[in-house]
């Protein structure tokens, strides 16, 4: 056992060597950007699990602030029934929607309300469009966000929160950008999104900026990797088992070397 | 796999017992780990999720029939007339090769919903065609009736009758 | 194989099989009665370990490969088409991306417990060759893997590894045109990828297959580094090793398991889940961490033709090894000398790789350099070694080794070492 400790030991410092200082650099790299908020979030840990609530406000604050810039383009409107919808919700919201149908007998494409399974409509055609509508930024898809910036959801809630109304002196902003702390290289085309009350909660909750920058990193956690629940009971369930296993196998070996002696 | 012979003085039940909880243990494991191998092959949630189609009845006339796509199949939708429904459901069981009744074939007599796949070889067949005015598949020469019925050629079977449900009366979800 | 092997049956149809075709013996010698030496500690377990990666890497890509669609259009969005609607897909998904990472710790483990104990040295100079290009078609694979899902990293990874080769004189570009085929990056090169990520496991696979080959002409080399004398040196590969290699593929499975299912992205960029651009390079380009080493010797090195040159040198003067350590003792145990040297190559590799990780910037480039000197200086010293070296007495056999222990132990596992430790007492 001893020795295979040392094989153990050696094999866990070879494994996460490597990362912490590897991910660290990009950071190092971009510049001197604060060190981002943390969030103590009901879905981490090898046992979290979504706020479906939270996550369903979440959906609320990118229908009403974010998607008027930002596509969500792998989400389907039936994926909203995994956050707790029912389908007539998640039917009604999709109905709100215009997607492209067709061809039609007549060869012609026509619009039609979404429906279940259709995906989240894009504010834009393409890259160019957005730019020509964006001063020439690109304001990103929404759907992989969390896990295509370093610090994920922690990013995200940071850089929500994280304007300034004023940079600070010596610094000059370009025309249309805003100031944020967070933001590698501070000077961000995406204006100042939320405040408070930007949205109304129908559940009653106070929507504080501070809470709408937490439900919708939440709700962009949850598109990022829908399948993070099924993910971590699953790594619960087979971890155990292997535990058990590799003890049986340690309790074979012993006997079988045992003979040797 | 109790093979506790050969001068060993361990106790041979405790041997057993870990031979065998190995053994149990790595077959779970083995069917454990098949299983996801297995199963990415079935239908995924985007092709399930179009697996159900809701249809607009509500803009088909009397005597009119649509075909839609289900399932990569064609689904043909007749609104009947009185006649043709009179015309399917007076018709003897001994007449037909593959008997069955109108009215479990259509659950509201002037909507009849068939799967558009000829029963003999896959063809599609021609609607509003052949001896009974149902449906004619010209690959070999099946003759149906209003009802969907094979009533003449080497087709074995009826067209058959997808899942469906009236959502309202003039919506249906078929699957 | 065949007629004088020791598998014996009165099962009338197996006899009639191993007539024409002697498989059953040829598995009865090379996996059940199999002579191991009987003093093979823990780090021999990497070899299966790395046969086992193999063949899942093999089976999830497979799997993987009945989903995704190798078109610069549709890569990304079938690869969150598969962590999103296929079943299982985000695990089979998961279990192939980490896979890989963990199929080279256990390789590079392998390979540095070869160095330490002198297992590439005579008479197994080509069982460590078959290695080495086991190793390179390994770093092939992974590269273009990775290059498949077609986000940021795996476009401008592709763009920057493939243009290494421009540094060749005269026909640089032309040789990365027909990498490519075409002027960048595109459609074409992701499609060749594709297919050549699918062919080289097999390759891999069959390479694999002539290493155990030469492995079995001369048997495995042992912690003590001496060769077997006879048949008390020795037990039967299985029961013994079977169920040693099942109790660490059990612990090897726990680690990959809290890997894949708590920190499926600990390994990976996220740069990679912005889908491809041409025209936007992302700030800070790194390779998987497992180039990382041989990433930061080529940026160590100021001209590019001679980093590229320096960095495939790297590699390359593995195949040397054999040569360059002229020491007659194989096991670093009986080498105090060699026993130094190798733990500052060890220690050395792990600093490159933190390099490779570092913006080639300041202070990184001075250390990028000195240790990229350190890594070449190692073989470069080696011959020396075994010139003036003075080793420890060796045991007489392995079997007087391991009795000389025994007695204190009784799980076995543990008892190699102990006998090791006394043999070196005795030095």
């Amino acid at each position: 056992m001893y020795k295979f400790a040392k094989v153990l030991a050696f094999t866990a410092v070879t494994a996460l060597f490597a990362s912490p200082l590897y991910h660290a650099s990009p950071a190092l790299a971009a510049g001197s950007a604060e060190p981002i908020m943390k969030v103590d979030w009901s879905h981490s840990g090898p046992f979290g699990t979504f706020d479906r609530a939270s996550l369903q406000r979440g959906l609320q604050v990118y229908r009403e602030v974010c998607s008027g810039c930002h596509g969500l383009r792998f989400i389907a409107f039936r994926n909203l029934l995994e956050i707790g919808l029912t389908e007539k919700e998640a039917k009604t919201i999709a109905a709100e929607y215009t997607v492209m149908g067709g061809p039609n007998d007549e060869g012609e494409m026509y619009e039609r309300p979404g429906k279940l399974f259709d995906y989240m409509p894009s504010p834009f055609d393409n890259e160019k469009a957005a730019r020509a509508s964006n001063n020439g930024a690109f304001p990103p898809d929404l759907s992989l966000i969390a896990k295509a910036r370093i610090g994920g959801e922690n990013y995200l809630y940071s850089l929500l929160l994280g304007y300034e109304e004023e940079p600070p002196e010596g610094v000059t902003l370009a025309e249309g950008m805003a100031y944020n702390r967070y933001f590698p290289g501070h000077q961000i085309a995406m204006g100042p999104p939320i405040d408070d009350e930007a949205v109304e909660y129908a559940d009653g909750t106070a929507p504080t900026k501070e809470q709408i920058a937490r439900d919708v990193s939440a709700f962009l956690m949850w598109t990022a990797e829908p399948a993070m629940e099924a993910r971590k009971r699953m790594g619960v369930k087979v971890v155990l088992f292997l535990i058990v296993l590799t003890l049986v196998l340690y309790g074979v070996k012993r006997k079988v070397w045992a003979d040797l002696h | 796999m109790a093979d506790s012979t050969g001068g060993d003085t361990h106790d041979p039940s405790r041997r057993d017992f870990l031979y065998v909880a190995a053994a149990g243990l790595g077959a779970v494991g083995t069917v454990g780990f098949v299983w996801p191998l297995v199963d990415q092959m079935n239908p995924s949630q985007d092709v399930l999720a179009l697996s159900s189609i809701e249809v607009d009845l509500s803009g088909i006339e009397v005597g009119q029939s649509i075909t839609v796509s289900w399932r990569g199949k064609p689904v043909f939708i007749r609104h009947r007339t009185e006649a043709e429904i009179a015309k399917a459901k007076d018709v003897a069981m001994a007449d037909l090769p593959d008997p069955e009744g109108d009215d479990v074939r259509a659950e509201k007599p002037q909507w009849l919903v068939l799967v558009g796949v000829c029963t003999h070889l896959g063809c599609v067949p021609l609607g509003q065609a052949g001896e009974y005015n149902g449906w004619f598949c010209p690959c070999h020469g099946s003759h149906y009736d209003t009802s969907g019925r094979i009533r003449k050629g080497p087709a074995p079977t009826n067209l058959p009758v997808p899942k469906y449900v009236f959502l309202d009366d003039n919506n249906i979800k078929i699957g | 194989m065949s007629g004088h092997s020791s598998f014996q049956t009165n099962n009338p149809v197996l006899k009639w099989i191993e007539y024409r075709l002697p498989i059953f013996g040829f598995i009865n010698d090379s996996l059940v009665v199999y002579p191991t030496p009987k003093n093979l500690n823990y780090w021999w377990n990497m070899g299966s370990l790395a046969g086992m990666m193999l063949v899942l890497q093999i089976i999830t890509g497979i799997v993987l490969a009945m989903h995704y669609t190798p078109h610069a259009d549709m890569a990304f969005a079938s690869t969150e088409h598969i962590m999103r609607d296929v079943n299982y897909g985000w695990l089979l998904r998961y279990m192939h991306a980490n896979g890989g990472s963990m199929f080279f710790i256990v390789v590079y483990i392998h390979i540095f417990r070869g160095m330490y104990y002198g297992s590439y040295k005579e008479p197994r100079e080509l069982l460590w060759w078959l290695g080495i290009i086991i190793f390179i078609l390994m770093m092939a694979t992974a590269f273009m893997g990775y290059v498949l899902p077609w986000g940021q990293m795996s476009f401008w990874g592709a763009t920057v590894i493939t243009n290494l080769f421009s540094a060749v004189p005269l026909v640089g570009e032309e040789i990365v045109a027909w990498l490519w085929g075409g002027f960048a990056v595109d459609q074409p090169t992701l499609n060749r990828f594709y297919s050549l990520h699918y062919l080289l496991p097999f390759v891999i696979f069959a390479v694999v297959f002539v290493h155990l080959w030469a492995l079995h002409v001369h048997k495995s080399n042992n912690p003590l580094g001496i060769d077997i004398k006879g048949p008390q040196d020795t037990i039967p590969f299985h029961p013994y090793y079977t169920v040693k290699d099942l109790y660490g593929m059990g612990i090897f499975g726990i680690i990959f398991a809290l890997l894949l299912f708590f920190a499926p992205n600990l390994l990976g960029e996220p740069d990679n889940y912005i889908p491809a651009n041409p025209l936007v390079t992302p700030t800070h380009i790194v390779p998987e961490w497992y180039f990382l080493p041989f990433y930061a010797i080529l940026r160590a090195i100021p001209d590019k033709l001679f980093g590229v040159i320096a960095m495939f040198a790297s590699i390359f003067i593995l195949f040397a090894l054999p040569w360059l350590d002229t020491s007659k003792v194989r096991s670093a145990r009986f080498r105090p000398v060699y026993k130094m040297l190798f733990w500052a190559f060890f220690l050395n590799c792990f600093v490159l790789g933190y390099l490779g990780a570092k913006p080639p910037e300041g202070i990184f480039i001075v250390i990028g350099r000195l240790s990229t000197a350190l890594y070449f200086l190692f073989f470069l010293v080696l011959p020396f070694i075994g010139w003036f070296e003075r080793p420890r007495k060796l045991p007489e056999s392995i079997a007087t080794a391991v009795l000389e222990s025994s007695g204190d132990d009784g799980g076995g596992g543990g008892a190699p070492d102990a006998a090791a430790a006394k043999a070196e007492d005795r030095g």
